[in-house]
């Protein structure tokens, strides 16, 4: 099936010196309600993998290191 | 794709506000069960108050309101057809569950002497409790699933009732998001507390999660019962609310009500006498929005520094919290601006409507051994305390049947073939490797909502929308998921189109309007007693296709008089003649 490649804006950004996912760190994900969150195993750090947000915040008021910041999707900013 | 299968006593389907509820009143009606909650997301931050709650919208508190009272309101408020036991149920039982709550530790607000600092926001009386300090909810009610033992399993979709021989519910059938995992779990009661049915019409924004609703709630709850054989209600009653534009979140009315913020048109004028949630309210906001009053605003700005302040923290930092960042992006300070507001997509729900799964005042649905509460579950105007207290009713009334129906070793019987069907269906989208993808179907099908099913209700549009959503349906046979996370989207899309076909079918089959602007038929604009004072349900016939009934309404148990009968039909503020 193909794939096209469109460049996205996505609302959720993760502070890379502040995540601690390469020490086991998973709080942002396991709370998300849609699930939209996921861990770069190579990087080890967090990222938003889908752009299906309520824009809800769990993920920023739970982060432990406040690595988190939730921004009002474009569309309807 | 691996099968899982369990086996439980009490399965509870969905942990977001009336699911914990149910889990934790079926423990303690019955410590020696296995209770199962079951969460798509995780229980911990899922469902309509993942962050919070800024108040109790219905909260019926001696002293304030009686229940006697509440069912009148809300009965008028629903044009007569309600069935008034499962609201006075509600009502007499609504002081308890805020006084369990209070217990387990939330905070509502109250004054120097202890008592409760209830607010008037309803037309005739007193029901609102505010929850400045709201925002702690789900993590009292985790503590009392972990206090009474309850199992959570995080991250699981319901699909699918399981039946037994006799028709009854057995449990469930759905699938991890994460491994991809087909789960079967047996049970002898299942409660569906699986929220709105939120992602039906499309946002104005475009953006498929830009809903009012938590869209985890799809209207998965609404499919499942249907399939499952239970009869809906009030489908035609949609859920339509007055929101911040764009945002698409409440400004909200209640918290800024009492403090003297108030809905008003281009001029600044209050044109509507209450700001209670109704489909009169949202006809008259409707009226104002198309006029050349229009649009419609939250007006804060004559309000004093010191309560700006105080609604600002309210606002900001509960329920959803982003309001204040959306605000800051926009330049709107409520102290200068009034806040720009519009009518929102539109969805099924009892909560704040009255559209959804038929049920008496025990929290049982036409199924045996099924039970409903919360959102999903038609108890008009029921909102958060009604989701908690139904909870309870059927997590209470969960474990009395099963013990009266299953003594000592019994367990229900299942056929294998729905298990073996259903498999089939969940697992098909992983098995294409070419197709269609689940969010551009999504996509089309919310669009063909919002094109022709939105009131105005137009039979005509209503006609050719049902051929559209057949279209789409056929095209669902063709959704590629490449993970689990795809695949939980292609599901939702079958619940999503459940429920568009049943918005359709409800509102043609309803020839008269009623509930304001919920169900405003163009042409038949006149509500019509002599035909139409009758709940209209939904089930599934013997034949798979959807088919109508007309019950009566119960007789009453609170008696209203004229005057009461019509109060919501005056909701106009009186100035100039009424634009209508
Ligand atoms: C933005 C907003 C503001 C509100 N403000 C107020 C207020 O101020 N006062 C008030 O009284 N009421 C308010 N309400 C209404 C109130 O929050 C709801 O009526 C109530 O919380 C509904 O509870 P519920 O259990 O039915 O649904 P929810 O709490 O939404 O829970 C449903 C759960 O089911 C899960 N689920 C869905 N489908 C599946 C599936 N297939 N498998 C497994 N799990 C599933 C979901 O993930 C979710 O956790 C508000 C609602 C919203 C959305
Ligand atoms: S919660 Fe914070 S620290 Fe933990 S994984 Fe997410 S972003 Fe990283
Ligand atoms: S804001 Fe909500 S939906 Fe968006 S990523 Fe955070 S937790 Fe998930």
């Amino acid at each position: 099936m193909p794939l096209a490649a469109t460049l996205s804006s996505v609302p959720v950004v993760i502070d890379e010196e502040k995540c601690i996912a390469h020490k086991g760190c998973t709080v942002c994900v396991d709370v998300c309600p849609l699930d939209v969150l996921a861990i770069d195993m190579l990087k080890g750090k967090a990222f938003m993998k889908y752009d299906e947000c309520w824009y809800c915040m769990p993920c920023e008021t739970d982060c432990p290191t406040d690595a988190v910041r939730v921004s009002i999707p474009y569309l309807l900013r | 794709m691996k099968t899982v299968e369990w086996s439980v006593d009490i399965l509870v389907v969905g942990g977001g506000t009336a699911g914990p509820m149910a889990a934790v009143k079926a423990k303690e009606r019955n410590p020696q069960l296995k209770v199962m909650l079951l969460e798509k997301a995780n229980v911990k931050r899922s469902g309509a108050i993942s962050m919070g709650m800024d108040g109790l919208n219905n909260a019926v508190v001696p002293g304030f309101a009686t229940p006697e009272q509440y069912v009148k309101e809300i009965t008028t408020a629903n044009d007569g057809v309600v069935n008034q036991a499962t609201v006075y149920a509600y009502a007499q039982h609504s002081y308890r569950t805020i006084q369990e709550l209070d217990r387990w530790g939330v905070k509502f607000e109250k004054d120097e002497t202890g008592d409760y600092a209830m607010r008037k926001v309803h037309h005739i009386g007193t029901y609102v409790l505010p929850m400045p300090e709201g925002h702690h909810m789900k993590k009292v009610l985790y503590r009392q699933l972990k206090q009474k033992r309850v199992e959570v399993t995080n991250r699981v979709i319901a699909t699918r009732v399981l039946l037994d021989e006799n028709g009854a519910a057995a449990g469930v059938m759905g699938f991890d998001c994460r491994s991809g995992d087909f789960i079967v779990i047996r049970a002898k009661a299942v409660i569906l507390c699986c929220g709105a049915a939120g992602r039906l019409g499309l946002p104005t924004s475009g953006y498929l999660f830009g809903t009012y609703e938590n869209p985890t709630n799809a209207g998965d709850g609404y499919a499942m019962a249907y399939h499952a054989g239970a009869e809906l209600e009030n489908l035609e009653c949609y859920q339509i609310n007055p929101l911040i534009k764009d945002y698409n979140g409440p400004s909200c009315a209640y918290v800024t009500g009492p403090f003297g913020g108030y809905t008003a048109n281009n001029k600044g004028e209050r044109f509507i006498e209450c700001d209670y949630w109704s489909g009169q309210m949202m006809m008259e906001f409707y009226n104002e929005l198309q006029s050349g009053n229009g649009p419609v605003f939250l007006k804060m700005n004559h309000l004093a520094e010191e309560t700006i302040a105080t609604i600002e923290n309210i606002l900001h930092t509960n329920e959803r919290p982003s309001r204040g960042r959306f605000h800051e992006g926009r330049g709107t300070d409520y102290r200068e601006k009034m806040v720009e507001m519009h009518i929102s997509e539109i969805g099924f729900c009892s909560g704040h409507s009255a559209s959804g799964v038929w049920v008496n005042e025990k929290g049982e649905t036409s199924v045996k051994g099924l039970y409903a509460a919360g959102d999903m579950a038609a108890v008009p105007h029921n909102y958060m305390l009604g989701a908690f207290t139904y909870g309870w009713f059927c997590g209470e009334n969960a474990a009395d049947y099963i013990a009266e129906t299953y003594p000592a070793g019994a367990k229900p019987v299942i056929d294998q073939t729905q298990i073996d069907l259903e498999r089939a269906r969940v697992e098909a989208p992983l098995l294409r490797t070419d197709g269609l993808p689940p969010a551009q179907v999504e996509y089309k099908l919310r669009r063909l909502v919002n094109d022709y099913l939105q009131p105005p209700k137009v039979t005509r549009k209503m006609e050719i929308g049902l051929e559209r959503i057949q279209q789409v349906r056929a095209d669902m046979e063709h959704m590629v998921a490449g993970n689990p996370h795809e695949l939980m989207r292609a599901m939702e899309v079958y619940h999503i189109a459940d429920c568009a076909e049943m918005a359709a079918r409800a509102s043609l089959f309803r020839k008269e309007s009623r509930w304001g602007l919920y169900h405003y038929r163009v042409d038949y604009p006149q509500r019509n007693d002599a035909e139409w004072f009758v709940h209209c349900h939904v089930r599934k016939g013997a034949d798979g296709e959807m088919e109508h009934l007309k019950r009566a309404v119960e007789p009453y148990i609170v008696e209203l008089d004229d005057t009461e009968k019509s109060a919501y039909d005056r909701l106009r503020v009186k100035r100039e003649p009424a634009i209508a």
